[in-house]
């Protein structure tokens, strides 16, 4: 449902009659300054009488942002990202992984009740926490090097508020047509025809939703399970909830906050003003270059009096925030490149050379204005600062990626009897007991021998065996994937004195994992 | 009051204060902002209503839901009680010699047992059940026992008690009080003699023959003891009160013989078997062996 507009070849429009008498005004008739108040009243003219006698009012209401259609290279990587990023959530639960017979067959599990998280090959226990943790610093961090590097464009490419409010326009320009319709529909009175057409969308609006939270129940179930579950309504009350809450918070965010959430809501853009410097990529207009304003007619009357802005406000009326980017950078530009492809295309049109809107640093920006040259964008994104927070961020990974590979699947821990420390028996000899932990982190159960080392004469016996088998060394089997808990007795001849020594468990298959835990055993010192 | 002016760069009218230069910009709130403002309002009322909240002088508002945590409490103990009758159930069905045969039976058994123990046992056996020598309250870690160590005779003493008056199967032994029979030289010959069963001292004629003609009938001519009566060992490691020559006599002269309550009646039997079997758990629990019954024994018996 394309804009009339849109479809007539570019270069055929007549962008001198879009601006007259320096009021900003859209080349759509409709969007008069009462339906678009987005596009004229946040540009404040230095002169500009102040709003004297304003009424108090006790809330701002939300204007809305009808933005426009747009195509070129940043609305192409848009809809790339877009892409990939809701492919790869909606898709990932439903890769299989054949683990073996004891453990899930899903890719990427989050297993809360096992409390495991399965990614591919990768199997973390909640000891191994520290895993997530590292990768939620390498997020942080990699968020830091984009900021430093290029800005918001995480906010303006892969937030995922960015992404469904971009999905949800793109519903909107669907149903109710481009910019100019929504904004007639906008302001037309409630007849049936309006009711229908809102139902229609609202309920596209719904459908999302409820997609976008039924995804993500299935990162901690078996996907297909839990769908046939779900639709018997069989499922846990809590997956029922959980799609319930974000179907809703998807809607009320994604579907009637939008901009909202990002200017209003987000702490992350008051952290990134923090992280940028003269030398982070930003949309920048170009005001040395785009200043005075004027039309095409008025600058071919009065050459050299006028910049090359044209002020047709297509740049504004692109942009997802619903600002203008011509005020200077501000809070809530999300670096998104809209307005560039907008404005590129208007200098096309004009035969005017293309960047008046362009990413570009403060330090660009002043250089430029004195007559310089633009450094390359490398110059930019490889400097110190970037340089060193890749580092650290790849040094995280690395050794994320190391601990991983040299991780041991099988682990021990112990912990002695200290109530009483030592039972003497009637044969004179001492006994010490012992809890003892054992991890198997495989996904199949594995025989492990436990054996005493350095502590001559030692026998033990388990729980699970007699005192009559004690002997040097013992069995257990422990099953897939968890920790079995076994009780050690452990009992050395009349006179040994007290010592420290070793438990050692080794797995009894072709890896022979082993674990080596020193503790103590407690004895009656000499008389 | 402060006399209120407009911002002129931004057109927006400041609240009217100042603090060293600085203004405050009156900007109004979003109306997003102030809705969730009203709906946690309505929400708080739609609380009060549902639920206890509002403290009056003895107790609070009840709420129509009729939620308290009290109740939910309740719920939660009767869950529980359900979950526990049906080992309760299983235990009191089982002979405590058979526990072994049912591991996680035995395994809920014990760890019934432990807390039990915790409640009742360890004014005197201690919190690990180590005992005391200087009071003479046995150690239940080893495997030395003065009845007998296996699942039925721990459970039998738990239920009857050492030397209950009032309980005509209760364990009963006593030792007589030596004092006065012997003179110096003999009771340091027979501390000697019972020294010697473990290899702590030499052993001589003179306390060889006390030990014989005293002695020997109640522990046993090499100082093995006899669980039958409950007459200690002494010929191993472990002794009940004490291994110095010291606490060898007064043992001799004046012994001192401990006390355990029977709580069959204070403890229901499924207790007195969870009981059983975590001392039976705690290292030195002895097998339980099948006794043929002697039939001219048993005959004998009948009056
Ligand atoms: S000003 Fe430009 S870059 Fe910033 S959000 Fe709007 S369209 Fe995107
Ligand atoms: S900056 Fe470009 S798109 Fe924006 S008003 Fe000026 S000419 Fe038009």
């Amino acid at each position: 449902m394309n804009n009339p507009e849109d479809t007539s070849p570019p270069g055929e429009r007549d962008w001198s009659v879009v601006v007259e008498d320096g009021i900003a005004k859209s080349n759509e008739p409709v969007s008069s300054a009462v339906a678009d108040p987005a596009a004229t009243m946040r540009r404040h003219e230095p002169h500009e009488p102040a709003r004297e006698h304003l009424p108090e009012r006790l809330y701002e209401p939300r204007k809305a942002v009808h933005n426009k259609r747009i195509d070129g290279p940043f609305r192409r990587f848009k809809w790339l990202v877009m892409l990939v990023t809701l492919g790869i959530y909606y898709a990932t639960p439903w890769i299989r992984w054949d683990r073996g017979p004891y453990a899930p067959d899903q890719a990427v599990l989050v297993d809360l009740a096992n409390r495991r998280f399965y990614m591919f090959s990768i199997e973390i226990w909640p000891h191994e926490f520290y895993f997530v943790a590292g990768l939620l610093i390498m997020a942080g961090i990699g968020l830091f090097l984009v900021t430093s590097a290029v800005g918001r464009a995480w906010c303006g490419y892969a937030c995922p508020q960015t992404v469904w409010t971009d999905l949800f326009q793109h519903v909107d320009r669907f149903v109710d047509g481009d910019r100019n319709a929504r904004i007639r529909l906008d302001a037309a009175p409630w007849t049936w025809s309006k009711v229908v057409r809102r139902a229609f969308k609202w309920s596209i609006y719904l459908f999302i939703g409820f997609w976008t939270g039924g995804a993500w129940i299935m990162y901690f179930a078996d996907a297909p399970t839990l769908v046939q579950d779900f639709w018997r309504g069989e499922a846990a009350p809590v997956a029922y909830i959980t799609v319930a809450v974000l179907t809703l918070t998807t809607v009320t965010l994604g579907g009637f906050m939008r901009e909202q959430v990002c200017i209003y809501m987000c702490p992350w853009p008051r952290i990134q003003t923090a992280m940028m410097d003269e030398k982070s990529l930003l949309v920048t207009y170009k005001d040395w270059r785009g200043e005075p304003r004027g039309s095409v007619k008025k600058a071919a009357k009065n050459p050299d009096r006028f910049g090359d802005c044209i002020d047709c406000t297509q740049c504004v009326q692109v942009c997802p925030t619903g600002i203008d980017i011509r005020e200077g950078p501000q809070i809530g530009c999300i670096t998104c490149g809209l307005c560039i492809d907008a404005c590129d295309r208007v200098m096309n049109d004009i035969g005017r050379p293309r960047g008046l809107i362009d990413y570009a640093t403060l330090e660009d920006c002043e250089r430029e204005a004195a007559g310089g040259a633009v450094k390359s964008p490398w110059r930019t994104l490889l400097r110190p600062r970037t340089i060193a927070y890749s580092m650290i961020w790849a040094g995280i990974g690395g050794a994320l990626v190391f601990a991983l590979g040299t991780r041991s699947h099988t682990e021990l821990t112990v912990a002695p009897d200290r109530n009483p420390p030592f039972m003497l028996m009637s044969d004179g000899s001492v006994r010490n007991s012992y809890t003892l932990k054992i991890r198997n982190m495989e996904s199949r159960p594995r025989e492990m021998e436990i054996a005493v080392e350095g502590l001559p004469g030692a026998v033990m016996w388990t729980d699970t065996i007699n005192r009559g088998e004690a002997a040097a060394t013992q069995r257990v089997t422990v099953p897939a994937d968890l920790v079995r808990q076994v009780r050690a007795y452990l009992v050395v001849p009349a006179g040994t004195a007290p010592q420290q020594f070793e438990f050692r468990v080794t797995s009894l298959d072709k890896q022979r994992e082993t674990d080596v835990v020193e503790t103590r055993f407690d004895a009656p010192e000499d008389e | 009051m402060a006399n209120k002016r407009i911002d002129q760069p931004t057109g927006t009218p400041t609240v009217g204060h100042e603090w060293d230069g600085i203004e405050e910009l009156d900007t109004p709130l979003p109306r997003w902002w102030l809705w969730t403002f009203y709906l946690t309002i309505a929400f708080a009322v739609g609380y009060v209503i549902a639920y206890p909240a509002w403290p009056m002088i003895d107790r609070a508002t009840e709420g129509v839901l009729g939620w308290s945590s009290r109740g939910e409490l309740a719920k939660e103990m009767s869950a529980a009680d359900q979950a526990r009758t049906t080992v309760s159930e299983q235990l009191a069905r089982i002979p405590v010699e058979r526990l072994p045969d049912d591991s996680a039976l035995m395994q809920q058994a014990i760890a019934g047992g432990a807390a039990a123990f915790r409640v009742n046992c360890v004014q005197c056996h201690g919190s690990g059940a180590a005992g005391s020598q200087e009071l003479g309250y046995p150690n239940l870690n080893d495997d030395d026992w003065l009845w007998g160590g296996d699942l039925k005779a721990i459970e039998y003493t738990l239920a009857h008690g050492i030397r209950q008056d009032g309980d005509d199967e209760t364990r009963r032994s006593v030792m007589p009080p030596f004092a006065g029979a012997f003179d110096t030289d003999q009771l340091d010959a027979l501390t000697d003699h019972v020294l010697a069963f473990s290899g702590k001292a030499a052993s001589n004629p003179v306390g060889a023959q006390l030990y014989a003609d005293n002695c020997a009938a109640c522990h046993g001519i090499r100082g093995e003891g006899d669980r039958a009566q409950g007459a200690p060992t002494l010929n191993d490691a472990i002794w009940l009160r004490g291994s110095s020559r010291e606490a060898i006599k007064r043992q001799i002269l004046n012994p001192r013989m401990g006390m355990m309550p029977k709580w069959e009646g204070r403890l229901d039997p499924v207790t007195l078997k969870m009981l059983a079997a975590y001392v039976h758990s705690l290292g030195g629990g002895e097998d339980f062996v099948e006794v043929a019954e002697d039939p001219e024994v048993a005959v004998d018996e009948q009056p």
